[in-house]
């Protein structure tokens, strides 16, 4: 997929921020087995960035095509709130999954016919679900968290397999199959030449139409997977805050990876990480012992560092002085 | 100041209580919208109230908007009811519509929040004491734990909410006396249940696998909800190996109270209009002007207080 090499800024920099969180809290990077899984801060991280995660492999595709999603919060709502009902009325978990991603599925296309067939502006076009979608949910749960008792359901969250739980599972393996369908195929290709310049790309043949449908779809995909989990997690649908700012946490997770709000070129690897470093953010800051109000200060700080860093600006500095200190260690 | 109030309160009353007494009240009731599940609580209990006293309630739900409640408060006062209660969104702004009211006579209750206008404005206001609840708490631990050693971790709400400022402060001043007792750690959950078990879980692996926390204590039952998973999740025991004490008295503690995972919870009563439907009542009836502020009871419920039929008795409110 994507050369190791391209994603040194983002490996670099979580590498940084984990090591950073192991100085202030040295149990950081212990990782035991207890009861038959495994368990510790750094399993925490994989298991909390599960949503974010799977909200960034479909928005980093929706952004390669120059879109955004900004309603998966409101998807993982709604399809969050579906599931809940189901399993409260006692449906078995696979006609469970069926429905809910059925639905995050509609979400996505109808997102993607708002903005790729009636050509209205993806940030206005996603806004109505992203304003309307919370208010489904509610329609859906009746205003309540919507509680239910479901081992099998509960799996999704908190269960494991080999000991890895579940969400770390589930996130991995739908970057693993958005990232092989995108990249052992032209999709990929052919999604970056939409993003770059979409009336070209339809000269020569390209069906972007189709093709934005399908990134908005794939994107509804992801969150109504990201709402399920969310769901099982605290085995209950939070129609009020399930999901809630999350399409924020996404789009900031794929702008880390290196992928331009201006479309083309995309990672879905690099967004991975980028949100993997969000959480580690999260994690760390909780396990320091800091008071509350700083929490988003000290994220900003570092988000704000790491993207100084990787901007074009910077980088080119620092190519300057990398090629300043390679003559001078030529010299004897 | 004071004899004023009686004064104009009397004067009130000479012209009111002719006709209003005994006679069926009409009251109208301004609700926010339906925010969380306590609200819709407090809608449903108001309106059981209403019912059992043969008051007849005009119910207008704000969908969260203050003009609303403004148009809603000008409608109750064009049709001339007896009384009207309002759970205010915000806090200011309310100063031409409840003068418009006072000027028709008609006595303004405010419910479960404070607003920020001249006293003379509005009869009474029937609120929590948001300290006070966090203090109900803290006692409840200090009763419980005793002389031992004891390292609690705390999940505020929302960061800079007044609950989360208010239940926190109650809190410290219960155990202040107590050395034995200390907040170990203390993090924001925002009310929800997905932060509360994130955030316990951090806290339970940086404490030791757990071993070393005694207790938490939740700015609310959702967030401590989300923690006994948390706990249950690391093979340690929610209300045995770890108490847990928190606040609202939401229906689904008391499951959890019932299964022995939680163990004491304070009320936050959905019962406002009750309170108020007193005073008023009294009022109307022979011009008694109530306190300007009515405190509602925060009741602490442990085990031993049958969480299972509290239980059913609360999960049909609508919360």
């Amino acid at each position: 997929m994507t050369r190791l090499r391209q994603l040194y800024p983002q490996l670099l920099a979580l590498g940084v921020v984990l090591l950073l969180i192991g100085l202030i809290s040295p149990g950081f990077f212990s990782v035991t087995v207890q009861n038959g899984r495994l368990y510790g801060s750094l399993i925490d991280v994989g298991v909390r960035v599960a949503p974010v995660a799977l909200l960034a492999v479909g928005m980093t595709l929706v952004i390669a095509t120059k879109g955004i999603d900004l309603s998966v919060g409101a998807v993982m709502a709604i399809t969050g709130a579906i599931a809940a009902t189901l399993v409260a009325d006692g449906h078995p978990v696979p006609v469970v999954l069926l429905v809910a991603l059925s639905l995050g599925l509609v979400c996505g296309l109808w997102n993607g016919v708002l903005v790729a067939f009636l050509d209205i502006q993806p940030i206005i076009a996603t806004l109505i679900l992203m304003v309307a979608g919370r208010g489904i949910a509610q329609l859906i749960t009746g205003g309540v968290i919507l509680t239910f008792n479901d081992p099998a359901f509960s799996f999704l969250g908190s269960g494991a397999v080999m000991g890895v739980p579940t969400p770390i599972l589930i996130w991995l393996a739908m970057g693993l199959v958005v990232g092989l369908l995108v990249r052992r195929t032209a999709l990929g290709l052919l999604i970056e030449a939409v993003g770059i310049n979409r009336r070209a790309s339809m000269l020569v043949g390209v069906r972007a139409r189709f093709l934005i449908l399908a990134t908005y779809a794939i994107s509804g995909l992801c969150a109504a997977m990201a709402g399920m989990i969310v769901t099982a997690d605290i085995h209950g649908a939070d129609a009020n805050n399930a999901g809630l700012w999350l399409e924020l946490d996404a789009i900031l997770a794929v702008v880390i990876g290196g992928t331009s709000l201006a479309g083309g070129r995309f990672s879905i690897t690099a967004s991975l990480i980028g949100a993997l470093i969000i959480q580690s953010l999260n994690t760390g800051i909780l396990i320091s012992g800091w008071p509350p109000e700083f929490n988003l200060i000290v994220k900003a700080v570092v988000i704000v560092a790491i993207l100084t860093l990787q901007s074009p600006a910077v980088a080119e500095e620092l190519g300057v002085l990398r090629d300043l200190l390679r003559r001078k260690g030529a010299k004897p | 100041m004071k004899r004023k109030l009686l004064a104009a309160s009397s004067v009130a009353c000479l012209m009111l209580c002719g006709a209003a007494f005994a006679a069926d009240l009409t009251v109208g009731f301004s609700q926010i919208g339906s925010e969380s599940g306590w609200r819709a609580a407090e809608t449903t209990v108001t309106q059981q109230q209403a019912k059992e006293r043969g008051i007849d309630l005009k119910f207008a739900d704000a969908q969260q908007k203050q003009e609303n409640q403004i148009k809603a408060v000008r409608g109750f006062i064009a049709q001339g009811v007896d009384a009207i209660l309002i759970a205010p969104v915000v806090a200011t702004g309310w100063d031409e519509v409840l003068t418009e009211a006072k000027d028709a006579e008609i006595p303004v209750i405010l419910l479960d929040r404070q607003i920020d206008a001249p006293e003379d404005l509005y009869l009474t206001a029937v609120t929590s004491d948001q300290v006070y609840e966090g203090k109900v708490a803290g006692e409840w631990l200090v009763k419980e734990i005793g002389d031992q050693a004891c390292k609690v971790v705390e999940l505020q709400g929302t960061t800079g909410s007044s609950p989360a400022i208010n239940r926190k402060k109650g809190f410290e001043e219960a155990i202040a006396a107590k050395s034995n007792i200390t907040i170990a750690r203390s993090q924001t959950g925002d009310f929800t249940r997905t932060k509360g078990k994130e955030v316990m879980e951090s806290f339970i692996k940086a404490e030791n696998g757990g071993k070393d926390i005694c207790a938490v204590y939740a700015h609310n039952d959702d967030m401590a909800v989300g923690a006994i998973q948390a706990i249950k999740e690391a093979g340690l025991k929610p209300g045995t190996d770890i108490k847990v004490v928190s606040i609202d008295a939401v229906p689904d503690i008391f499951l959890a109270m019932a299964e022995g995972e939680a163990n004491a919870t304070v009320e936050l009563t959905p019962n406002m209009a009750g309170p108020a439907f007193d005073v008023l009542e009294k009022f109307k009836a022979d011009g008694t002007v109530p306190p300007k502020w009515i405190q509602t009871e925060s009741k602490l419920f442990t085990q031993a207080d049958d969480p299972k039929g509290v239980y059913e008795s609360k999960k049909d409110l609508g919360y």
